[in-house]
């Protein structure tokens, strides 16, 4: 903490630093994986904020920038292993959606080491407590986000539309196949 | 559909470059298909460049929206009420897009976020590929619908050249001879015959630029009220 870039120096210098990290857990395996560690009375890092979600396949680069944007000082992806995805390859799109990200935050210069994919199953609630505490030293060792002090600061975000005057065709009608019998059908009633 | 591709973000750093406020308005058509320019992409520069101003302390307000198409005046008229608040608009358009947004708000300071690369297909996730560069007359019809004029280095509408080494262009190594394609599908096609016909040289004179078309239908009626 000694480091004088000022990335590096805590927000509040009269408060340790504790890092915050998010956790985004796939419901079948890393949450379940969560729940065991609770069941097993494992001890992990308190700084770890779990957000269950249905499948790490949803995931996408602009929630991970967003957890960044908003302060947090880590992000991690837990999914199952390789081949148990419950939607077959939910946690593999996840992998190349967490590559993407790291990649984002790269470009504009925030340390990628903070952004993590995890494969945790479902039984190896020991497993969650250890990555867990991992990305709370890993966080801990990179400093707080250096985008905490700012976040208080309006940045901008989505305009809200107005509804569209000129929405989209409806689709139904697309990629029907229609017979010059049917046509001719039609005309006959 | 048209393909495209980001440009570096420190070029796009260097556009908006003393600029606070800015819009970035995404195109939710071919480039959004493409993953260049659509919703998501929009969202995912606005939050990088946000982050890239937080990091270095500088004042800066990214917005964003998305409109269904930028290469028609309708959907670029809701827009009208947002700019004025704007010093500079970025658009993830195609070039086409860029170009027909600083048309309808002249005065506005629009700047590309994307390199517009070709009239493609998609060959599988995040992979494109170019199958056409607008000639303005068509020859698929001869060629078993494989494009010469697309994928040969010469656009030759008689091949093979004399180039052509083991199904490859002597171009370039890397990219497969149009000719040999052509050969390949027409013999499965049962149409081989049909390669002896000499096509006529092409008439270059269609495709000089800018292009302008006008549909039959409404050069008549534009004709009938001069």
């Amino acid at each position: 903490m000694s480091d004088t870039q000022p990335g590096n120096l805590p927000v509040n210098a009269a408060e340790p630093f504790e890092p915050k990290i998010v956790a985004y857990c796939c419901t079948y395996c890393a949450y379940t994986a969560a729940d065991l560690a609770g069941s097993m009375r494992l001890e992990y890092a308190p700084n770890v904020r779990v957000i269950q979600i249905l499948c790490t396949g949803k995931i996408d680069a602009i929630l991970l920038l967003r957890a960044f944007e908003d302060g947090a000082d880590a992000v991690y992806v837990a999914g199952c292993a390789l081949g148990d995805c419950h939607y077959m390859e939910g946690n593999l799109r996840a992998m190349q959606t967490v590559a993407h990200a790291k990649h984002l935050l790269q470009e504009v210069g925030l340390q990628p080491e903070r952004l993590e994919f995890f494969h945790i199953p479902a039984s190896a609630g020991p497993l969650f407590a250890q990555r867990a505490d991992e990305m709370t030293a890993v966080a801990r060792r990179l400093g707080p986000n250096p985008l905490r002090r700012t976040i208080q600061r309006d940045a901008g975000g989505k305009l809200i539309k107005p509804p569209d005057l000129h929405p989209p065709l409806p689709e139904a009608k697309l990629g029907k196949l229609i017979r010059h019998a049917e046509r001719v059908s039609d005309v006959s009633m | 559909m048209i393909v495209a591709e980001r440009k570096p973000l420190q070029q796009i750093e260097a556009m908006i470059e003393g600029f606070e406020k800015i819009l970035i308005v995404g195109c939710g058509t071919c480039v959004a298909v493409s993953m260049a320019g659509g919703e998501k992409e929009v969202e995912e520069l606005a939050a990088q460049l946000r982050i890239k101003a937080k990091l270095q302390g500088k004042p800066r307000t990214v917005d964003e929206i998305t409109v269904t198409r930028q290469c028609d005046k309708e959907y670029l008229e809701p827009l009208a009420k947002y700019l004025d608040e704007y010093d500079a608009v970025i658009s993830t358009a195609c070039g086409a897009g860029v170009q027909f947004l600083a048309e309808r708000y002249e005065g506005r300071i629009v700047l590309p976020a994307l390199n517009t690369l070709f009239i493609g297909v998609t060959e599988g996730p995040g992979v494109w590929s170019q199958r056409c560069i607008a000639c303005a007359d068509c020859m698929l019809d001869q060629t078993g619908g494989i494009c010469p004029m697309t994928i040969c280095a010469k656009n030759l509408s008689n091949g093979p050249c004399g180039g052509t080494n083991a199904g490859k262009c002597e171009v370039d190594g890397e990219k497969d001879c149009a000719w040999t394609l052509i050969y390949r599908r027409m013999e499965k096609l049962g149409r081989l015959e049909y390669l002896k016909k000499i096509q006529p040289p092409r008439d270059y004179s269609l495709t000089t630029k800018p292009g302008r078309h006008t549909h039959e239908a409404f050069r008549q009626s534009q004709q009938e009220e001069e």
